[in-house]
């Protein structure tokens, strides 16, 4: 049992809960088979969407991963909340095409000792890449289940020796009005700018994502840098990243300028709280079948047994 | 003019029915029961139904206000006659947006239904607007407009507040992008404009019912 506060980030991989401990009830319902479809994942998806995206080299991780069965490619990578590129879910497919996710930099400063501005090689080269099966639950009450490609988040961020001031990161996403057509118009303050607190950062689950289905990101899904915190909602995944800075105060991340008392800086995943205009207590699972029914949403969106301990003492509902 | 009736009217009417056959459509094939080529609703079928059921509602709520600026403009009665057609098709697609809602997105759940239109301000306001499209739906009938006379009319102007429910229903959901609802509220601000315009020209309130029994007669037409 982990007993980690909110200001002590340091977590062994020996605390993670191992996975089969924390299935959800419908995990485990579809268990045998999820186990199978997830081991043929990285051949599958070369067979069917081998054409387009360079193929990566990973290690799958069946520790973190889910067992429920992934969506297809095709719902993944067309059914997305990407404003830079349009506010309908069909829009970033459409209008990403001509992205250019290289060359690609990032610059990472703030409250750390190296700093300075990285290509995207040299920042991913001392990673082992991993394949992670979350799950994906957004705030407007939809749910997917996606192979990510990524390396730890915490493991890219140590290399930057964040100092004791560190308690927060932040990220920003590309700011090109020319490429990203979206950001010509003033629906969200641009460039989309995310955080996390230092502990949540570091927590082993949250993943650096550069790929899906064992290929490069799709630039809708956020090519070619992307951050995956699979128990908070879908927007704190900020995409398509070219900062990252250690702060001492919490950033002011684009969601919660937009709407205060609709979108919170934590975000986490809680069927207990509803958003102001609908309830977050069940999720339309995509793509399963069409016209299931609706499945309960789990706190942390299932992972609260690794991750509740993040927020011991928190009031959920004022930290939402 | 049995060309209207025989011949226009049929086709406008199948028209009216397009979305929702394609929504059918793409419906089935996302069961994966049976396959109409190329129609597809995309990864998440059951938004694309709601959605679509809801912007048809509201465009055929303004077609349906659209049709006494017509008449004025073309004076030509020609226009009522579709009057009816389009209300009702307003209604249709008012009700389907219900079921898809219930059924599809709640799964049944009723209590889920009434919880919703408790708490959350923005279904309340269009289910108010749906309840207010059935009693006009229900007395579209020729018979029910000769009953109620006047009374009919003044009961019909209930599609203004309908009109208005609606566009603040849409505005109201949408999470950040307000520029679709907005421009049903400028069409929805133009035609109600028109009609106060038209009421300031034509002057005073007696002056107003002269008008009014000159507008009851078009009505009969198409009823007739």
């Amino acid at each position: 049992m982990r007993r980690s506060s909110a200001d002590s980030p340091k977590i062994l991989p020996s605390d993670i809960t191992p996975p089969e401990r924390y299935l959800s009830r419908r995990a485990l319902i579809a268990g045998g088979l999820g186990v199978a479809a997830a081991h043929g994942l990285g051949a599958f998806g070369d067979k069917v969407f081998g054409q387009s995206a360079a193929a990566l080299t990973f290690v799958r991780n069946a520790d973190f991963s889910v067992t429920d069965t992934p969506n297809s490619y095709q719902d993944i990578s067309t059914y997305n909340n990407y404003y830079e590129f349009g506010t309908d879910k069909s829009d970033p497919s459409q209008n990403a095409q001509k992205f250019r996710p290289q060359p690609w930099n990032v610059t990472v400063g703030g409250e750390a000792e190296v700093t300075g501005t990285f290509s995207l090689e040299d920042m991913l080269k001392p990673h082992a890449l991993e394949e992670r099966v979350y799950r994906l639950r957004c705030v407007e009450a939809w749910s997917m289940v996606v192979p990510w490609i990524g390396v730890p988040l915490g493991d890219l961020l140590k290399r930057f020796k964040p100092t004791s001031k560190a308690k927060f990161v932040e990220f920003k996403t590309l700011y090109d009005p020319k490429q990203m057509p979206g950001q010509r118009s003033s629906v969200l303050e641009w460039p989309y700018v995310e955080g996390l607190r230092i502990d949540e950062a570091m927590h082993p689950l949250a993943l650096m994502t550069v790929g899906l289905y064992g290929k490069v990101l799709p630039n809708q899904n956020g090519a070619p840098l992307r951050l995956i915190v699979p128990w908070k909602y879908g927007f704190k995944g900020i995409k398509a990243i070219v900062s990252i800075k250690f702060t001492e105060r919490a950033p002011r991340t684009t969601w919660m300028v937009a709407g205060p008392d609709e979108y919170g800086f934590f975000a986490n995943v809680n069927p207990a709280v509803d958003h102001p205009r609908w309830s977050q207590a069940t999720e339309r699972h995509i793509g399963a079948s069409a016209f299931g029914r609706r499945q309960p949403t789990l706190p942390f969106n299932g992972y609260a047994a690794q991750v509740a301990g993040l927020y011991s003492g928190m009031d959920l509902r004022k930290y939402f | 003019m049995w060309q209207i009736r025989w011949v226009l009217k049929p086709i406008v009417f199948l028209a009216c029915l397009l979305p929702a056959l394609h929504l059918g459509a793409g419906a089935l094939n996302a069961t994966g029961v049976l396959h109409f080529g190329g129609v597809s609703l995309g990864a998440d079928p059951v938004k694309v139904m709601l959605h679509t059921c809801g912007r048809w509602t509201l465009n055929f709520l303004m077609i349906t206000l659209c049709m006494r600026p017509l008449k004025e403009l073309t004076h030509s009665v020609f226009w009522l006659r579709f009057r009816r057609m389009f209300g009702l098709f307003a209604f249709f697609y008012v009700l389907l947006h219900l079921s898809v809602y219930l059924l599809l997105d709640q799964s049944g759940n009723l209590s889920a239904l009434w919880q919703d239109i408790v708490k959350r301000p923005y279904i309340t306001i269009g289910m108010l607007g749906l309840l207010l499209l059935i009693p006009l739906a229900a007395t579209s009938t020729a018979r029910a407009q000769r009953r109620l006379g006047r009374r009919w009319t003044q009961l019909h102007r209930l599609i203004y507040a309908i009109a208005i429910l609606g566009v603040w229903h849409f505005w109201w959901q949408v999470k950040k992008d307000i520029s679709e609802p907005l421009l049903y509220a400028c069409g929805l601000t133009i035609l109600l404009g028109y009609r106060v315009w038209r009421r300031r020209q034509s002057g005073g309130p007696v002056k107003q019912a002269r008008s009014r029994v000159s507008v009851a007669p078009p009505a009969r037409i198409d009823a007739a």
